[in-house]
């Protein structure tokens, strides 16, 4: 009898250990995790651990400086994703609980994390080192009067050229749009299997620039109200002038950053790329063997203003939950104004800074490692970004640019008009933009 | 128990007390903490949504939103075409995986066969390759300009034939997931020829059936069961594929993000951040996958649990 009530006895305690252990788990799930902490107070010399999710190449090399100058203050790099997977990463992270100090976030992407409650506001902090920026930049990352992220970098847009095939085609460089429709014709005349460029379904940050340039203004926000114009003259005009050319196979129409596309940089089956500012680093990832035959210009022009739009360019954003605010504050703030990281940003990362000290920095008077043959590469670079302009992001820019996938590889499969596509993409985002609950007015 | 003479009737009492739930416990935990709560979480995120109140960059609140996911997933026509081709998937895939199993696997058992065990890991090495591996090796040997199809085709002088166009994309998926799943089933099946007696070999040989009689009259009929519960298998994880598609979209126009509805339940979970149509779109797939299982089971009950149920 004393062995049975020793028995029960012993089970009884591991249910209840096991129900003790079991709830705190239970009540952290059902608890509701909107608050935002207000955590601008701290101490930014305490010591930190931060963590940063960025992948701007070669960007261990910058934050090696700081560590060295901070030991107390690590910052630890996770190269976790590019663009829109790190964003999609980041707010899955957020949704755990564990989103990293530091977030790398592109400038469409920036309203997305904003609405997710992702983005802290870095308003006061901003103001501190507001003329480090021209206010053109600070539009970038500010929103309904709040800043939420530091600038990094800008991408103006540009054109890159094979300029040995060039020459050894007899091809002139175009200076307009029209000049670059008969540019293709003379390549496919002269050579079958090679291509002026392509127009990629997989790049919607690509198209977004490009009519940028035509003048085009996809999202306006008034008071509140979102008017949504995706499909206004200028994009339909960029659209139907690439439309016409790949559906009569003048330009290709496979996506950008795959094997077969590194492999037409490569061997030149592909002589042109518009692309922006941080392209030469991208073609030494992915066509290292044509250093120094590659050529920047400005883009083909619509008229005769001259004018181009922005394809990425990030900033900076710092976790609404990180409890390390102060110290994340200190770090890019040094990250973004300081000349020596500036300098190594550039050198290292090969992109453009949107500091106005990084862009008269000294390390922009060298060419970057892929373009030996130009070393007046950042004098042009810094006189086409002067023509540069951009529009508005909407909260749902994820969604639009996973739409602009599918709709425009059907439309390339299909060879169907480019224009209805973008009036596709449209009544998709609007549909999208009601769903969630915002104010749309129809233009 | 002594069986005594009593007015009473009790249930005889079960030996061991409580030992048995004890040991039970670990498992039953576990199914609960990671089955049961994450579908029943799954099921309360898809009855809610996730609504901006405020214009402007207004911040979201999570709210009580009813069967609006549902109606809005089922008439989603990307989920429709996505499910519609999954099936369509599914009936290229499962026949044939299941076939060339099967034929591997008679192959193999046949009295003189040659070369048996290097054949047999040469059949089942893909199947230890990783979805995302094989994929993406499949992608290179598709992609026209980087695969060495291409390059043997045209050194004969032919046209190469195009895997990733419109009309053949699907067959080019479907070729990806039957190339790693043939040889996993293959094992199955020989293993299960391998427990037939071999007496039933002796006996049709007397009776002068040659060897393919006796492979197609003796030996399938025998491992029907066997087959069943491949196919069953094999057809649960086609409504599952994700990988093989999933890898292959960003490297063509052909395959859109919606293809099959895993696919879509991602896109929405994760890139269009709508956790909660994703979970309305799972719900509806996991019943589907459920109903299809039960009725196959059903139909097939007998022939899968042997002909003494």
């Amino acid at each position: 009898m004393t062995q049975q009530i020793q028995r029960r006895g012993f089970l009884k305690g591991i249910a209840t250990l096991g129900a003790a252990a079991a709830m705190p788990t239970f009540l952290a799930a059902c608890s509701d995790d909107d608050e935002q902490p207000s955590q601008a107070a701290g101490d930014p010399n305490a010591p930190a651990n931060l963590t940063f999710w960025t992948w701007t190449t070669n960007i261990q090399k910058v934050v090696d400086i700081w560590n060295a100058k901070n030991p107390t203050q690590k910052v630890t790099v996770s190269n976790q994703a590019q663009g829109e997977e790190l964003i999609t990463k980041t707010l899955t992270a957020h949704r755990a609980g564990n989103a990293p100090d530091l977030i790398h976030a592109e400038y469409q992407a920036l309203p997305v994390l904003i609405t997710n409650g992702v983005a802290a506001d870095l308003t006061s902090m901003a103001e501190k080192i507001k003329g480090d920026f021209t206010d053109g930049t600070w539009a970038l990352t500010s929103f309904g009067g709040k800043t939420y992220g530091i600038p990094q970098d800008v991408g103006p847009m540009m054109l890159y050229y094979r300029e040995d095939l060039f020459q050894q085609l007899g091809l002139t460089v175009p200076k307009t749009w029209d000049e670059f429709a008969s540019v293709a014709r003379q390549v496919r005349q002269k050579d079958s299997k090679r291509y002026l460029a392509t127009f990629s379904s997989g790049d919607p940050g690509w198209f977004a620039g490009l009519a940028e340039q035509a003048g085009a203004n996809w999202w306006v926000n008034d008071g509140g109200t979102w008017t949504v114009r995706i499909n206004d003259e200028a994009t339909k005009k960029v659209a139907t002038f690439w439309g016409q050319l790949v559906n009569e196979g003048i330009l290709s129409g496979k996506p950008m950053y795959t094997p077969e596309w590194n492999k037409a940089m490569t061997d030149g089956t592909l002589l042109a790329w518009p692309s922006a500012i941080w392209g030469a680093g991208v073609l030494e990832g992915v066509a290292p063997a044509t250093k120094g035959k590659w050529r920047m210009v400005p883009m083909p022009q619509w008229d005769a203003t001259p004018a181009t739009g922005y394809w990425g360019g990030s900033a900076t954003a710092i976790s609404s939950k990180s409890s390390q605010r102060a110290q994340a504050e200190k770090f890019v703030t040094w990250l973004n104004t300081d000349q020596e990281a500036l300098d190594a940003l550039i050198s290292e990362g090969g992109i453009y800074p949107a500091a106005t000290k990084g862009q008269s920095s000294t390390q922009l008077s060298k060419a970057p490692a892929m373009m030996p043959n130009q070393p007046s590469f950042f004098a042009d670079a810094a006189q086409i970004a002067q023509s540069a302009r951009g529009f508005n992001w909407a909260p749902n820019v994820n969604v639009t640019y996973s739409q602009y996938n599918d709709i425009f590889a059907k439309a390339i499969q299909e060879k169907s008009d480019f224009a209805a596509a973008v009036d596709a993409i449209q009544a998709a985002s609007v549909a999208d933009l009601k769903k969630q609950g915002f104010e749309v007015k129809e233009a | 128990m002594v069986a005594a003479a009593a007015v009473r009737r009790r249930r005889p009492r079960r030996r061991g007390g409580p030992t048995p739930y004890v040991l039970l416990a670990p498992a039953i935990v576990l199914l609960v903490l990671f089955l049961l709560v994450p579908i029943g979480y799954t099921v309360w995120l898809s009855l809610r949504a996730s609504r901006v109140t405020g214009g402007g960059l207004g911040i979201r609140k999570e709210m009580f939103v009813g069967l609006e996911n549902y109606t809005s997933v089922l008439t989603d026509s990307a989920y429709v075409d996505g499910l519609l081709r999954m099936l369509l998937y599914g009936l290229i895939v499962v026949p044939s995986m299941l076939g060339l199993a099967l034929l591997f696997a008679l192959l193999l058992d046949t009295p003189r066969v040659r070369f048996g065990a290097f054949s047999r890991i040469g059949i089942f090495l893909p199947y230890a390759v990783p979805g995302v591996i094989a994929s993406l090796l499949w992608g290179f040997l598709y992609l026209p300009n980087v695969s060495p199809i291409r390059d043997a085709f045209e050194a004969v002088g032919l046209p190469a034939p195009d895997f990733l166009a419109a009309g053949s994309v699907l067959f080019s998926v479907a070729n990806v997931g039957v190339w790693g799943g043939v040889g996993f089933n293959m094992i199955v099946l020989f293993t299960a020829l391998r427990g037939v007696p071999g007496e039933m070999y002796d006996a049709a040989r007397i009776d002068g059936a040659n060897e393919v009689q006796i492979a197609l009259r003796v030996k399938v009929p025998l491992i029907m069961p066997a087959i069943i519960m491949t196919g069953i298998f094999a057809m649960i994880s086609t409504l599952q594929v994700y990988t093989e598609p999933a890898t292959l979209q960003p490297l063509t126009d052909t395959v859109s993000q919606t293809w099959v509805p895993l696919m879509t339940i991602y896109r929405d979970a994760f890139v269009n951040a709508d956790i909660h149509s994703a979970a309305a779109a799972s719900v509806v797939l996991a019943l589907g996958t459920l109903v299809v299982s039960v009725a196959v089971l059903t139909l097939l009950q007998r022939r899968a649990f042997g002909r003494d149920r």
